[in-house]
């Protein structure tokens, strides 16, 4: 395809044709606010406040739908493309609930972010605020169409990358909200036919649908994200384990996951509640008359060594055996490797590869 | 896998086989709606109407066991329509002639009624997967978890060879696996019969090799599989084991075979996060870190090695490579490493498809083995150009029936597998509060036909026994199963589905057929 040269803000780029206004900003490192737009889904062009403005045109296009053409002098923060972002911004904190104190998507907020950017305080508008019940009804998702700004990223991305379909717009104009078909429950599994993966949640740009399980317990920046790789399926997923105070108290997105993106199944965002149950073992146990008894490492692994080695000289190699695990990483695995080949002597190790 | 994830997107031809990718690889099953968007062809078969098997052009609804039927008639219709891939049989097969007289008795009109698919749907599908510009396979334990696992692999193989579907982007055969590091564990050579990276113990130049290497004579001798394990436990022969993360009362068949092979060991050592159904078995139970807790690496279905970073300090204090090391350490192997990343270093310089590979460059970015120099970029597909073993060999594989089937005492075929929301034996998803109130109870799937017959409605709670033992369970009415067979899965430890299965093996991989057995359905009333 051809190149198309244009000017933004007084800067000269070069890009493919057919190169949206947005995308060649994005490449020069030029950030233009988004709130409906989302490089993975479909573009409806709907919110506008990524407009700009072009020499020569009177109106102020949204770039994300606004391809690039030959010569194109595009400015992204002129007076004009301000105060429309500001009317925007206005227009919808009309109708948002002003709670960004509680709001666990304080510090992380689109909506907060921008407000702030272009300096609205509060809106200028008076009238009636919608108010919808909160949805609790799902085990892992709170949602609070309040606060929605119909940006419609989690219609799209449930019905165009998670294949379910579950949300639709209802109703229109004031009472327009976001929700699953019949406004049934979100936890109404059966009816919404939702899987809880949770794409909706890692698209959303503001504090309408969050994970139920991280509600009050951090800020954004109090949590150490450390991207790893999920314990579950053989798909590999990435994601960022939410740390906080020594504790995993989350798992989010992270969009340099080169297997899944942001998407993820409900295991991988949902499951690790495991890591700090009350049950886990934290002591050594061994049996002395059918009891576990807590002890030390140290002792624990003297017995196991000694036991271990008796059995060998008595016994043989043969009278050894490993079975290593399918969950444990690659570097334990190679040590088991090495238990059995090495310090027991035998090709008796296994795991259950087969199941 | 020899393909990549994200090539799957780029497949015209999905053939899905024994696989609710939906359910058992979520992020997978994304990537195939991706082809399907894309308009590419999606075929299922599958004796269960999943949700794959919905989104499908072609659902096969498979008879159990009749993996090799199918496969095997669609390489006959390809063959006898001159459909199959003359330049690529020509030059990288060998035994084309084998599996053309073996399969000359396959035709569609022969099996359809063992298949359970009209002739012409079989006709029709295979003409498609001949055609087709990139053909993919995908399968996972319903091609494995039989008595004919290897040779129903064989199967696959001849067909994606035949008709040249192999070693090109978005074609080749791809095996699902189903744990998260599965891959790295039989990488990592926890196999009894191959050192790191698929050495043969049989191949004297590995003796040597990993002998001296080791600075420890190494066995040439094949070891025992779990299951043998499990059966020398019991006849005395094998008297010490080491289990490290593994739940076999759960997760194996026959359950009562199991708990007697353990119990008349002389030690076993566990290593888990938790007390589970087989640590309770132990003399010694070692605290285990769970995957927040250490740093390594996991190796997916698609042969990519990523990092598993430490988020958090292991509970009881120890990674479990550092507990293991130290028990090598104390049997008079001294292994000191300062970190994970040394024990990978250690690790990639036996294992040739890992030797371009270190913590450093994986910091970077994943990589897909073979990645045999660190200015290598990893492989993407496998087997482009070249097999690995030179020649793609044909094999002539026949029907065999699963070895267990129903009869009049025990009329009902049980399937197991995964569901969406837990995992494996449910240590971890179990503990999950989410996961828990989705699902935190299991069920049977029974076809409504059958349900009417037995007089069971939805949630009745039904007595499922086979010849090794019974469990209770709830009924969960619904024409997801066919008639004649019923579905749970092994993640619950109070409906152990595992008393139930037959452990009757596949001669050859040693896995049991935990996805046929005949069972008798009573309602408790
Ligand atoms: S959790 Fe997943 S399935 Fe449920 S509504 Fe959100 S995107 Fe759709
Ligand atoms: S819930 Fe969030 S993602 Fe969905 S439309 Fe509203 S603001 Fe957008
Ligand atoms: S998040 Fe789900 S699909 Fe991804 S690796 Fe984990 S279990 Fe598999
Ligand atoms: S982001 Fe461009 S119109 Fe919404």
């Amino acid at each position: 395809m051809a190149d198309i040269t244009l000017q933004i803000n007084g800067q000269k780029v070069t890009v493919p044709a057919g190169t949206t206004v947005l995308e060649a900003a994005v490449q020069m490192g030029i950030d233009i606010p988004t709130f409906c737009h989302d490089p993975e889904l479909s573009k409806p062009g709907a919110c506008r406040i990524c407009v700009v403005e072009i020499k020569g045109l009177r109106n102020l296009p949204p770039s994300c739908v606004t391809t690039v053409t030959e010569g194109m002098e595009v400015e992204t923060e002129s007076e004009a493309v301000v105060n429309a972002r500001r009317t925007i911004i206005d227009l919808l904190l009309a109708n948002h609930p002003q709670d960004c104190m509680t709001c666990q998507k304080f510090g992380d907020c689109k909506l907060a972010d921008y407000a702030y950017r272009y300096g609205v305080r509060t809106t200028t508008f008076i009238g009636d605020k919608t108010d919808f019940p909160p949805d609790e009804s799902s085990a892992v998702l709170s949602r609070d169409m309040n606060k929605c700004i119909l940006c419609g990223k989690c219609v799209r991305v449930c019905a165009e990358i998670v294949g379910r379909n579950v949300y639709d717009f209802t109703s229109r104009g004031f009472t327009t909200k976001v929700a699953p078909a019949l406004d049934v429950g979100l936890g109404e599994l059966d009816e919404s036919h939702c899987v809880s993966c949770g794409s909706c949640v890692a698209v959303c740009p503001v504090g309408a649908i969050v994970e139920k399980n991280m509600k009050g317990k951090a800020r954004p920046w109090e949590v150490k994200k450390v991207k790893t790789t999920c314990p579950y399926c053989g798909c590999g997923c990435n994601f960022d384990l939410n740390v906080k105070d020594g504790k995993v108290i989350g798992v989010t997105s992270n969009p340099t996951a080169e297997v899944n993106g942001r998407h993820l199944c409900v295991k991988g965002r949902f499951g690790y509640d495991f890591i700090h149950s009350s049950d886990r073992l934290t002591r050594p146990l061994i049996k002395k008359d059918d009891d576990f008894i807590e002890v030390s490492w140290e002792e624990a692994l003297r017995y196991v060594v000694s036991r271990l080695k008796d059995i060998k000289e008595k016994n043989g190699s043969e009278a050894m055996g490993v079975l290593s695990s399918a969950r444990c990483t690659n570097e334990e695995n190679y040590l088991m490797n090495k238990m059995a080949r090495v310090a027991f002597g035998t090709n008796n190790i296994d795991h259950c590869a087969r199941l | 896998m020899t393909n990549s994830i994200n090539e799957i997107k780029n497949c015209d031809f999905l053939f899905v086989i024994g696989s609710n990718t939906t359910e058992t690889h979520p992020i997978i099953s994304l990537e195939m709606r991706k082809a399907l968007g894309n308009g590419a062809t999606l075929v299922v078969a599958d004796p269960r109407k999943t949700e794959i098997a919905e989104l499908a052009n072609v659902h096969v609804a498979l008879k159990p066991g009749a993996n090799i039927p199918l496969l095997n008639t669609m390489c006959n219709v390809i063959i006898a329509e001159g459909l199959y891939d003359k330049e690529f049989v020509a030059n990288r097969t060998e035994g084309f002639e084998e599996l053309r007289l073996g399969v000359a008795n396959f035709t569609p009109e022969n099996y359809a009624g063992i298949i359970g698919a009209p002739a012409e749907t079989i006709r029709e599908i295979a003409r498609g997967f001949a055609k087709a510009k990139n053909a993919a396979i995908f399968y996972t334990m319903g091609i494995t978890q039989h008595t004919t696992g290897t040779h129903n692999v064989l199967a696959v193989a001849n067909l994606s060879m035949l008709t040249g579907q192999i070693g090109k982007p978005s074609s080749g055969v791809n095996p699902l696996r189903g744990q998260n590091n599965v891959q790295g564990a039989c990488d990592m050579g926890a196999l009894p019969n191959v050192f790191p990276g698929y050495q043969a113990v049989t191949d004297p130049a590995n003796v040597e090799k990993f002998s001296k290497t080791w600075g420890m004579q190494q066995s040439s001798k094949v070891g025992l599989t779990v299951g043998e394990m499990m059966d020398a436990a019991h006849n005395g022969e094998l008297k010490a084991l080491y289990i490290l993360g593994e739940n076999p009362m759960l997760s194996d068949p026959d359950i009562t075979h199991v708990e007697h092979a353990l119990e008349k060991l002389e030690f076993l050592v566990v290593q888990d996060l938790f007390l589970t159904e087989t640590a309770m078995l132990a003399d010694v139970v070692l605290p285990g870190a769970s995957f927040a807790e250490k740093d390594g690496t996991f190796s997916n279905t698609e042969r990519r090695v990523q990092r598993v970073r430490k988020a958090v300090e292991p509970v009881a204090g120890k990674a479990d490579w550092e507990v293991i090391a130290e028990i090598l350490t104390g049997m008079g192997f001294p292994h000191k490493y300062c970190s994970a990343s040394d024990v990978f270093d250690e690790m990639a310089k036996v294992t040739p498809q890992y030797a371009g590979m270190s913590f450093a460059r994986l910091d970077e970015g994943s990589l897909q083995w073979p990645c045999p120099t660190p200015d290598h970029a990893g492989t993407k597909y496998l087997h482009q150009g070249k097999f690995s073993r030179g020649l793609g060999k044909f094999s002539a594989v026949d029907f065999e029936p699963p070895a267990e089937l129903p009869d009049a005492e025990y009329p009902f075929v049980l399937n197991t597998g995964r569901r969406l929301y837990h995992y494996h034996t449910g240590t971890m998803t179990r503990r999950a509060r989410g996961l828990s109130i989705i699902y935190g109870e299991e069920s049977i799937e029974i076809n409504p036909a059958d349900a009417c017959k037995l007089g069971v409605c939805e949630g009745d709670q039904l007595k499922v026994s086979s010849r090794r033992g019974s469990i209770t369970i709830k009924a969960n009415v619904t024409d997801r199963v066919p008639q004649g067979m019923v579905f749970t899965s092994f993640h619950f430890a109070e409906a152990a589905v595992n008393f139930l299965t037959n452990s009757a093996c596949d001669p050859i991989a040693k896995i049991p057929e935990l996805k046929v057995c005949a069972v008798k359905i009573e309602k408790v009333s």
